[in-house]
């Protein structure tokens, strides 16, 4: 067999050799969609004119439309005024990661006064995550990281493509839709001293539940206890409260406890920068040698994967950060989006009382943030997009972004219905029923049931 | 019980308090996991002590060094970024006309990109380095994704391999790009070399280049510089190009091109991608890097595309779905400026021929400096051969100087380049031509 195909290969003219027969790739499998971009692509693909785009965390106006930030249209306006050249573009990052560093370790923190810090920027929170996840990889080979359960979807991604194991620490409770504080202390209390921790410090993805300032103390105290290295995926700084400095406290509070810890910025969401992919990636450090020492080894990862995160999107963040007109403005617009946000979640709440529901709804107002973990089962999320045209992940994470008062009372109703027509569904809604392949009865609308198998909805 | 407090040690009062509830012993068990900070504890060390300063890179290193020195005569050859007659940098002018449309256009949003970047962007950087008329687009058989300029895309693809390639080992010419082994050894890459530059002739060694190839085992990765060879500016001609195709295909040999200079080198974006669709041309497989730092200019953008040329749409619709698995957990989605910027001057013919005529001048004026140095050596009388200054091609020129040579062209000229004598001629002009004539030709009568 190997012969013939050699002797055909050589038979073939050589004006038009090619490869061999077969495309080396015929092995490679069509791979999973990512869960969260999957919604948006099912939304996009539906017909329906009242649909609704509850997935992907991205900030809707009381119309639905993305929001280019006044802010940002004045530091673009700032920006191409200037004759932008690559010499200044060193300085422009260096700015900028000041700035970055200011805004949340506080404007008189120490640790910007002794420069005790390492910081680059970075493509947003999912390019600083992965720069420290490699850095974590090169320095620490054997060590772990320790998730909340649940996080965002692509934290597994990021620590697992760099080859570092993650284990989880508890975090939400599933039945009273709040924070498991005992367990989680009992979790950072067992995992191995030393150990590497990735936490929300506000407006946790995807459920919307924070430790209060009290029980971050005594995380904090703990942490120092176990000697834990403390990292903070900030992706919702003044998103939480509308107030940057207020969400921010976490943080402060290790760092009062002396922590050294490690953070990843995202100005994705708070300067409605998403496609530019801004972020920071910080390190603190014993002092400004060190400091150096790490920033040199952040760079050179950077350096290996793509250079540099785009100087334009830098640049943007850069003024608005630095310039005291255009930051006061950007305050201003980030509370106006919080305050639309938990507003959203008022009317939403009330809504559902108002129709009777006999569930509780109490999480949707107790929770922070862009997103409500409303606790919809798989079957309910399923029917809510197939019945109602509704879309949302499918652990039933809603973003409340999406929400607007014209849609709120179709969003409400929709969930009214599919939390009560069926009583198969009620009884899973309070249990936790997120396991896949889960065949599950469900009416349609009142009509007759259908059975349904969990789809493609995977994790 | 213990009542209010507002003072601080109250507040900590209340955190023992809890802590003891939480642990089971006050006790502290030995820090395995730390063996770097053996003082941990409040003012505890950090964790990452142990790290120690990375080498600086040797590229970057030399702006660092340049931007120290205060001389006026200083003259930056290092990096490989375009420079006018004036020694400034260059934001092209249709660059400029795209950057306000976007500006003026009120509709435009900063959502987040598809995973894959800009439809028309990706589309429309397959047709410049493939051809409008391939048929590798028309069949739907190459994928591409939107990347960081150069370095992502080559990223990208290499981790893509590392992953779902049989083979795992890459072949990068030597020399090369300084970041190139680097990128391939972190994506899990095994990096070989095969011969590439001849220090005797200054020029290819094809020879060696064949045998180093034929040697290699079947299915290897074979990186290519498509055009303008960095850091050397050697090319193979068209008729060795052809050599090489018919070895690789021959050996199964897959080839991942870099293409970084296209339209830089000959000043014709359609001849530069010859090496590129000869090897599309004859059905096979590939993987393109695209970089449109240089030649629109964009470098701060980071603006590129990874092309992967499949047997059959099935494949490259596979492919790119994996694709987007080894993306999303490095920067979710691409950045939206740059590519914006590339895709309105693409897609407009208007302004896609203005681009032409801009990289041309970029091109020429390279060209003009290579004939200006070549002169200003022969007019001195500089010992050795100096041609190749001329035939070399694209940015940079090796300039055949040890790095000797180039310590005292630095102490006494203030010229700063790589240690491997390599030049970038973007950095010159009709003024500094001579001062560097000058610098090169006492380095190799004073030093050897």
């Amino acid at each position: 067999m190997m012969i013939i195909s050699r002797f055909l290969r050589r038979g073939i003219s050589t004006a038009s050799t090619c490869a061999t027969r077969r495309s080396w790739w015929d092995h490679v499998t069509p791979a999973p969609k990512d869960p969260i971009i999957a919604v948006t692509e099912a939304f996009l693909a539906d017909p329906f004119p009242y649909k609704i785009n509850l997935g992907v965390g991205a900030y809707r106006d009381d119309e639905g439309k993305p929001v280019v930030l006044q802010c940002v249209r004045e530091a673009e306006g700032k920006i191409a005024a200037s004759n932008f050249l690559e010499s200044t573009s060193t300085a422009v990052s260096s700015k900028f990661v000041e700035e970055s560093a200011k805004l949340i370790y506080g404007q008189d923190s120490n640790v910007i006064k002794e420069r005790r810090f390492a910081g680059i920027p970075a493509l947003s929170g999912t390019g600083a995550c992965r720069l420290f996840a490699e850095f974590q990889k090169r320095f620490y080979p054997e060590s772990r990281i320790y998730l909340p359960d649940p996080t965002w979807s692509n934290h597994r991604n990021i620590w697992r493509d760099v080859h570092v194991p993650d284990r989880t620490f508890r975090y939400y409770h599933p039945d009273s839709k709040s924070l498991n504080f005992v367990a989680l202390m009992d979790d950072i209390k067992n995992a191995p001293d030393g150990s590497f921790f990735l936490l929300h410090p506000c407006a946790h993805n995807p459920t919307g539940v924070d430790p209060t300032n009290e029980q971050w103390r005594e995380i904090s105290s703990l942490f120092k206890a176990k000697n834990h290295f403390p990292f903070f995926d900030v992706a919702y700084q003044g998103f939480a409260s509308g107030d940057v400095e207020r969400d921010a406290r976490a943080i402060r509070i290790f760092l009062e406890d002396g922590h050294s810890i490690g953070c990843a910025q995202s100005f994705a969401k708070n300067m409605g920068l998403y496609g530019h992919r801004v972020g920071c990636l910080s390190v603190l450090c014993n002092d400004k040698i060190q400091a150096m020492a790490i920033k040199g080894q952040l760079q050179q990862i950077s350096n290996t994967m793509y250079g540099s995160p785009p100087i334009h999107g830098i640049s943007l963040a850069s003024k608005i950060l630095s310039d005291p007109d255009i930051k006061a403005i950007w305050l201003k617009e980030v509370k106006v989006m919080a305050t639309r946000i938990h507003r959203m979640r008022a009317i939403l709440r009330e809504a559902l009382e108002r129709l009777g529901s006999p569930l509780n709804w109490q999480h949707i107002t107790n929770q922070v943030g862009m997103f409500c973990f409303s606790g919809l089962n798989r079957a309910e999320v399923y029917l809510l997009a197939k019945e109602f045209h509704i879309y949302m992940t499918p652990d039933g994470r809603i973003s409340m972004a999406g929400v607007t008062t014209k849609n709120v009372d179709y969003l409400a109703n929709s969930i009214h219905e599919v939390t009560t027509c069926d009583q198969d569904a009620k009884i899973l809604h309070n249990t936790d029923a997120y396991r896949i392949n889960t065949d599950i009865r469900f009416t349609s609308l009142g009509a007759s049931k259908s059975r349904a198998r969990g789809m493609n909805l995977s994790l | 019980m213990r009542h209010e407090f507002t003072s601080p040690s109250s507040a900590a009062d209340r955190r023992l308090n809890a802590l003891i509830r939480h642990l089971a012993t006050a006790s502290i068990e030995s820090r395995t996991a730390i063996a770097f900070s053996p003082t941990s504890g409040y003012h505890g060390d950090s964790v990452f002590s142990h790290v120690v300063s990375a080498p600086e890179d040797p590229i970057l290193g030399v702006t660092v060094a340049y931007n120290k020195d205060p001389s006026p005569v200083k003259l930056n050859l290092g990096v490989g970024a375009y420079r006018t007659e004036e020694g400034k940098p260059l934001v092209l002018n249709v660059v400029r006309k795209a950057e306000q449309m976007l500006l003026n256009d009120r509709s435009r949003v900063k959502e987040y990109l598809p995973i894959v970047g800009i439809a028309d962007f990706n589309k429309l950087s397959a047709k410049l380095i493939l051809g409008a008329d391939s048929p590798t687009i028309q069949e739907n058989r190459v994928t591409t994704v939107q990347c960081l300029s150069g370095t992502g895309s080559l990223r990208v693809g290499a981790e893509f391999m590392a992953r779902h390639y049989h083979q795992k080992t890459i072949y990068i010419p030597q020399p090369t790009w300084g970041n190139h082994p680097k990128i391939f050894t972190l994506a899990g890459l095994s990096v070989k070399t095969y011969r590439y530059y001849d220090p005797t002739t200054r020029g290819l060694n094809f020879k060696g280049l064949l045998e180093d190839l034929s040697s290699a085992p079947s299915g290897s990765i074979v990186l290519l510089h498509a055009c303008a060879h960095n850091p050397t500016g050697v090319d193979p001609t068209l008729q060795q190009w052809e050599q090489i195709r018919q070895l690789m295909r021959s050996k199964a040999l897959l080839p991942f091109f870099d293409s970084a200079y296209q339209g830089f080198a000959s000043g014709s974006l359609d001849q530069d991608a010859q090496s590129v669709r000869m090897f599309v041309a004859d059905g096979g497989e590939c993987f393109v890097a695209q970089s449109y730092a240089k030649n629109m200019g964009l470098y701060g953008e980071r603006v590129g595309a990874l092309s992967v040329v499949c047997k059959t749409a099935a494949v490259a619709s596979r492919v790119e779905s994996q694709l987007k698995l080894v993306i999303r957990p490095m920067f979710s989605n691409p950045p939206i400026h740059g590519a914006s910027i590339v895709a309105t001057i693409l897609k407009d013919s208007n302004m896609f021929h203005e681009w032409t005529i801009e990289l041309k001048a970029m091109a020429d004026r390279i060209v003009s400096m290579r004939k200006q140095l070549f002169d200003a050596l022969r007019t001195r009388g500089t010992p050795d051969d100096w041609s190749h200054i001329t035939k070399q091609i694209g940015m940079f020129t090796f300039t055949g100087l040890n790095s000797k040579q180039v310590e005292f062209m630095t102490r006494e000229y203030h010229i700063y380049m790589t240690s491997d004598g390599r030049i970038s001629m973007a950095g010159l002009s009709s003024k500094t031509v001579p001062h560097l004539a000058d610098a090169i030709h006492a380095a190799v009568t004073r030093m050897s």
